[in-house]
């Protein structure tokens, strides 16, 4: 087995469905920089028609929020109901807002 | 025992196996990496190009069976073209049944030698699939449509590895180096020019693989130098698969690959 230093990074892969939609995360895998990570992450997640574009970033350059945090954070948006936009009618000209 | 099927010896089915054979027996040998690459990732993405390489031969074995109930009445399918013809009935190029470590040098392969040799063979199949495009055979072009997509992928994701081992580390230079060393004595076969060659051309059927011989050089040489691996000299060794004489591979690779049609005559999953 290699020593965890000598091992590749880890890159986290997100992939977009189709034209117009956006790209969501998928999963993750190990390469040694960008150019083979997006190799590596076409036949590892997109085998099956999943995507027609794949992103993908180094997990470390990703800054997560603490889950310690997560009361703290999240649960105060809980009784917050007139933050959706659920009590106006909207125009039908902008019905997928 | 399921006994071997006979092939019609016609230049035009012989010119459309060659290009099938290159495909399946590089599958089969790809196939045997499954679960066993260094890494998840490119073990995925072996198997990945074993099994495209395997969906082109398909739709070309199906294409020669119809050529050949064309040819003499008999009708053969896939998987009786694939898996029951004799040793001399292969007419892949000897590159391609090679083990995946020539020197024995580690099971179920060397890496390097295995990178380089996809490498080399996308290489080649570009050049092949790009010039069917044209074929007045349609169900060729129709499948060369298909199968350039792929294989364009295979060149370009093998070639990146060549370069990165070639000009990685002192090690890995040195195994690249030395896999060219064993395969590339097999390159002059690729580009023998014969009748069957030079009929597929005369009729317009596809290119003989002489006249792509320039342009494949020049491709390699560029990824070989990124890679800064010396080009080794070409020797007068060629070896014949094309002309159904094998290596001493061929036959454990088809004993193992034919075993279960002929243990179980038309078995089908």
């Amino acid at each position: 087995m290699n020593q965890p230093a000598q091992e590749w990074p880890l890159w986290e892969v997100f992939v977009r469905a189709r034209a117009g939609l956006d790209h969501k995360h998928c999963g993750s895998l190990h390469a040694s920089d960008a150019k083979m990570a997006i190799q590596m992450a076409r036949d590892v997640y997109t085998r099956r028609q999943e995507g027609c574009s794949v992103w993908v970033v180094r997990a470390d350059h990703i800054t997560a929020s603490d889950p310690q945090n997560k009361e703290t954070y999240f649960d105060p948006a809980e009784d917050k109901v007139y933050r959706h936009p659920s009590f106006y009618r909207l125009p039908d000209a902008v019905d997928h807002m | 025992m399921q006994a071997s099927i006979s092939i019609h010896d016609s230049p035009e089915l012989r010119y459309v196996l060659r290009l099938a054979d290159t495909c399946l027996i590089l599958a089969q040998r790809l196939g045997q990496w499954c679960g066993h690459a260094p890494v998840l990732e490119e073990d995925i993405a072996l198997t990945n190009m074993a099994l495209d390489l395997i969906g082109q031969a398909r739709a070309l074995y199906t294409h020669a069976g119809d050529l050949h109930a064309t040819l003499n009445g008999v009708r053969y399918d896939e998987d009786q073209l694939a898996f029951l013809r004799d040793e001399r009935d292969y007419f892949n190029p000897t590159l391609v049944e090679l083990p995946n470590a020539l020197d024995g040098s580690a099971a179920p392969g060397d890496f390097a030698q295995t990178v380089l040799r996809n490498c080399m063979i996308a290489s080649l199949l570009v050049l092949v699939w790009t010039a069917l495009l044209r074929s007045n055979d349609k169900a060729l072009a129709a499948i060369a449509e298909k199968a350039i997509k792929e294989a364009r992928y295979h060149q370009q994701h093998y070639a990146d590895w060549v370069v990165r081992l070639g000009d990685g580390t002192d090690v890995s230079a040195k195994r690249m180096q030395h896999a060219l060393g064993l395969l590339w004595p097999y390159v002059s076969e690729l580009f023998v020019e014969d009748a069957i060659d030079r009929a597929a051309a005369t009729q317009g059927l596809g290119p003989a693989w002489s006249t792509l011989r320039a342009s494949w050089m020049s491709q390699m040489q560029s990824v070989l130098e990124a890679a800064q691996l010396q080009v080794p000299q070409l020797n007068a060794f060629c070896s014949t698969g094309r002309c159904g004489v094998h290596s001493e591979h061929m036959g454990f690779l088809l004993a193992e690959m034919q075993h279960l049609q002929r243990a179980y005559p038309g078995a089908v999953w």
